[in-house]
């Protein structure tokens, strides 16, 4: 076999409960990426906000657990309170190292990190949300050669997160919302096509 | 492997060999990012251009060391896990005539002096000797002396109070200008000292051990190493503490451990397969 695929990273805040909510749901239960989930939010309501999406979603989504191997079409989310970050073998890492731009878990050190293991196969999408965090990362996917995609901001809850990544001027692909999994979809369809 | 992952390889080798510190099963992507601010730091071009410093220059290596460890940490932080610990175990613990507790991984102290709080309270604390290690001799300093900045006793009043406390916080400390400072009382029977996990051995026949938020840090051998080294140094039903998103279900020893309270990473040592726990 081939070692080919693609991993998604997202990284939103601020309107993300909707946001994921809607997204989501419209991956296909054999969708053959994973994907890694930095959601900014209170150490407290991980439980609910996972089994939420978990009901919605054809793809299995989980709270990411340490050192565990990442898996096809599998959804992990950033427990509350610990930065989520990607190892070289693939393996899922938490730490509990200072927060980043007052944020752990923090949208840049899961694309940072994510960008050195998955360098061309990385997907990175920043979505709604009232701060910056995650532009730094995209920047880092943009120089290991990933694709990065942001939400159109005129249409997220909140902007600034979508404005700040995108006039870092590494941002490839300025979407609405509701395209975004249909154009995913294509996108790695496309490739495994190609080869 | 990536120019990087070769230097960074190179410079821990270096550490090892020329101070004894063993980075070398540190989870890389971690790792690897702690390296890089230290190299911001410097001004340098390449991580390989701190092998010379950290072989040579005596004052590098120690600011070297101190940002490469991760020693974040609160008082009672997670009050859930202290409560389960007050609720669950301490009934257990008041059988023993004395136990012996080791608070791993201690950083700073604010973990040791919460579990000494819970353990006073309790009517535990005149019965027990506590050993606190880390690897890193400064924070160890730090947590000796137990002298903490003002801005945290919000949090860490709050976290007293979800943890069951039973006083008022204030009784455990005297403030002074900018800082707080732990009462001596809770200093008699805690005994400060250097351990590091990736290199030292078995701290033999204790009742209780607490580790947390210190094996995330660990590559899976490491880790391995670690749990196997604790459940050596637990007596027969002691208990062992890991951090909220630790976890001993992919390790070894996880059939000679019994889940006592699941989501707090509570685990307690059987010694017949058939145990099922605590009383
Ligand atoms: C993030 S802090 C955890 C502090 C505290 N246990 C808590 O949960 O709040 C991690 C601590 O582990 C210590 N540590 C890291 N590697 C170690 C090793 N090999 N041996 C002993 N301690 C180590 C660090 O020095 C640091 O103080």
């Amino acid at each position: 076999m081939k070692y080919d695929f693609h991993v998604l990273v997202i990284g939103v805040s601020a309107g993300g409960f909707r946001a994921l909510h809607t997204i989501l749901p419209m991956f296909p239960k054999d969708f053959s990426c994973p994907v890694i989930i930095v959601q900014h939010r209170m150490a407290t309501d991980e439980n609910f906000f996972v089994e939420s999406l978990n009901s919605k979603c054809n793809m299995g989504v989980k709270e990411a657990e340490d050192k565990e191997q990442i898996e096809a079409g599998k959804i992990y989310i950033a427990p509350g309170g610990y930065h989520l970050l990607v190892e070289k073998n693939h393996i899922l890492s938490l730490s509990v190292d200072e927060p980043v731009s007052y944020a752990r878990p923090s949208v840049d050190v899961l694309f940072e990190t994510a960008a050195q293991a998955f360098g061309a196969h990385l997907i990175g999408i920043i979505l709604t949300g009232a701060n910056c965090d995650g532009s730094e990362g995209i920047k880092n996917i943009k120089a290991n050669k990933g694709l990065t995609i942001a939400q159109d901001p005129d249409t997220a809850e909140a902007s600034m997160m979508p404005v700040s990544a995108i006039a870092t001027g590494c941002v490839d692909f300025v979407l609405l919302l509701e395209d975004i999994p249909s154009f995913i979809i294509g996108l790695v369809e496309d490739h495994h096509g190609e080869c | 492997m990536d120019n990087q992952d070769i230097e960074i390889k190179v410079l821990m080798e270096a550490v090892h060999l020329k101070h004894g510190y063993d980075f070398r099963q540190y989870a890389g992507a971690s790792l690897t990012r702690r390296v890089k601010k230290c190299l911001a730091d410097t001004g340098l071009n390449n991580i390989s251009d701190m092998i010379p410093l950290v072989i040579h220059d005596k004052a590098f290596f120690n600011s070297f060391l101190h940002n490469l460890s991760v020693n974040v940490t609160e008082m009672f932080r997670d009050p859930q896990f202290f409560l389960s610990l007050r609720e669950k175990i301490v009934p257990y613990l008041k059988t023993f005539p004395f136990i012996k507790v080791w608070s791993v991984g201690v950083s700073t102290g604010e973990e040791v002096y919460s579990l000494v709080i819970v353990l006073k309270e309790e009517g535990l604390y005149e019965k027990s000797l506590i050993y606190a290690t880390d690897f890193n001799d400064s924070v160890l300093e730090s947590a000796q002396k137990g002298i903490y900045s003002i801005d945290n006793i919000k949090t860490s009043t709050l976290n007293y109070q979800k943890s069951g406390g039973k006083k008022s916080f204030g009784t455990y400390y005297h403030a002074d200008y900018n800082s707080v400072i732990i009462d001596r009382s809770l200093k008699k029977n805690i005994v400060f000292a250097n351990h590091n996990l990736a290199t030292d051995s078995v701290f033999g026949e204790m009742n209780l051990i607490l580790c947390r938020n210190v094996l995330i840090y660990f590559n899976k051998d490491l880790q391995e190493r670690v749990l196997e080294l604790f459940k050596n140094s637990l007596r027969a039903y002691g208990f062992l503490c890991l951090g909220s998103k630790e976890t001993i279900n992919f390790s070894g020893i996880v059939d000679s451990f019994v889940p006592i309270v699941k989501k707090q990473k509570i685990f307690q040592k059987k010694v017949n397969p058939a145990f099922e726990g605590v009383k």
